[in-house]
């Protein structure tokens, strides 16, 4: 199986992270929540009357609980992707190539339903 | 990219609730109505999910100084089109309000209607386009998402600058200069995770393309020919 795809998502992100790396060694920027300066610039343009309507009805805790519940989020999708993608990946070596199963015609050749 | 919660006054939250509302609605009862014509679509519909959940999770620092996420809706659009991605974008949303106070339930219409609605429309009719085209596949589902990515908070900032107008007066002058301020945070911060988004997008795709390319012919997403031709490059 070619890889030239995975080679230029790979050069991309490479391209990406060693950018952030020169950057955040030679600057001081934050890199704070882009919704964060939201806040800010709408202070800025209200100055500083604006009330929000509403609260949050549960807030992290702290930053470690945050990362913690965003983790999660990143566990249980990728989680699901695998399994997925494992699951289709045995049910079509089932059906192609061990003969398993009803559909062991080349795939995409099925009769549509 | 989300509005925060009570970071948008009366009326606008409750017109981008109005306007997302429908949009859900008609998302459920189309999710609905494929699950149960075509039952073995359900575990691509999960992934198409799930990828939502794994991208909007992950923050990441843009060139200019400051962190945002990217939204995965953009495949969903692609494979089950923008109503059924609102519904999946609404999902993730709705975790992210409840848990982790980002975004909010009272700008949950508007946080939708970026996220759920514009991104995955601009997707689609990217990639439809593209198709038209008879462009690279990949490079299609690239730009598709890509362009979705962009176009989310493109509208965040219309959403904010409407409702924060330059000195408080909405007229398009004022809607224009904080439309200005706003797009600097967000669609600048957003380029660059943009680029990424369209990337991990196109190996998905790629994967999706090799196990299980007849839901897509059968969707209607590809077309028997360039799923062919696909696989006589990746195979």
């Amino acid at each position: 199986m070619s890889r030239k795809l995975e080679l230029i998502v790979l050069a991309i992100v490479l391209i990406f992270a060693i950018q952030f790396l020169y950057m955040s060694s030679t600057t001081d920027a934050e890199y704070g929540g882009a919704d964060g300066e939201a806040e800010g610039v709408i202070n800025e343009i209200t100055g500083g009357t604006y009330e929000p309507i509403a609260e949050p009805l549960w807030e992290p805790p702290s930053g470690e609980i945050e990362s913690l519940l965003f983790g999660l989020q990143a566990a249980i999708g990728a989680g699901v992707i695998g399994y997925f993608l494992g699951y289709y990946r045995a049910k079509k070596n089932y059906e192609n190539e061990l003969g398993y199963g009803s559909k062991n015609q080349p795939e995409g050749e099925t009769p549509s339903s | 990219m989300h509005v925060m919660e009570g970071f948008l006054p009366a009326p606008w939250w409750q017109i981008w609730f109005a306007i997302s509302i429908p949009v859900i609605a008609f998302g459920i009862y189309k999710m609905n109505k494929l699950v149960n014509e075509k039952r073995e679509i359900l575990p691509l519909l999960a992934v198409a999910g799930a990828f939502v959940f794994v991208l909007s999770s992950l923050k990441l620092p843009s060139v200019v100084g400051s962190c945002s996420h990217p939204t995965g809706t953009g495949v969903a659009a692609i494979i089950f089109g923008p109503a059924i991605s609102a519904v999946l974008g609404t999902i993730v949303l709705l975790y992210q309000a409840l848990f982790l106070a980002h975004g909010g339930l009272t700008t949950l219409g508007a946080n939708v209607f970026s996220m759920g609605i514009v991104g995955p429309v601009v997707a689609y009719l990217v990639y439809k386009a593209g198709m038209k085209a008879r462009l690279n596949f990949f490079v299609v589902v690239f730009l598709a998402t890509a362009f979705g990515d962009w176009a989310t908070y493109v509208v965040t900032s219309v959403e904010l600058a409407l409702a924060f107008p330059e000195g408080g007066v909405l007229t398009l002058t004022t809607f224009l200069a904080s439309f200005a301020k706003f797009g600097t945070i967000f669609a600048v911060t957003q380029i660059p995770l943009a680029i990424m988004e369209g990337a991990v997008s196109a190996l998905l795709f790629k994967y999706v393309i090799n196990l299980k390319s007849d839901i897509l012919v059968e969707l209607k997403v590809v077309e028997e020919s360039v799923v062919r031709k696909l696989r006589g490059i990746t195979a």
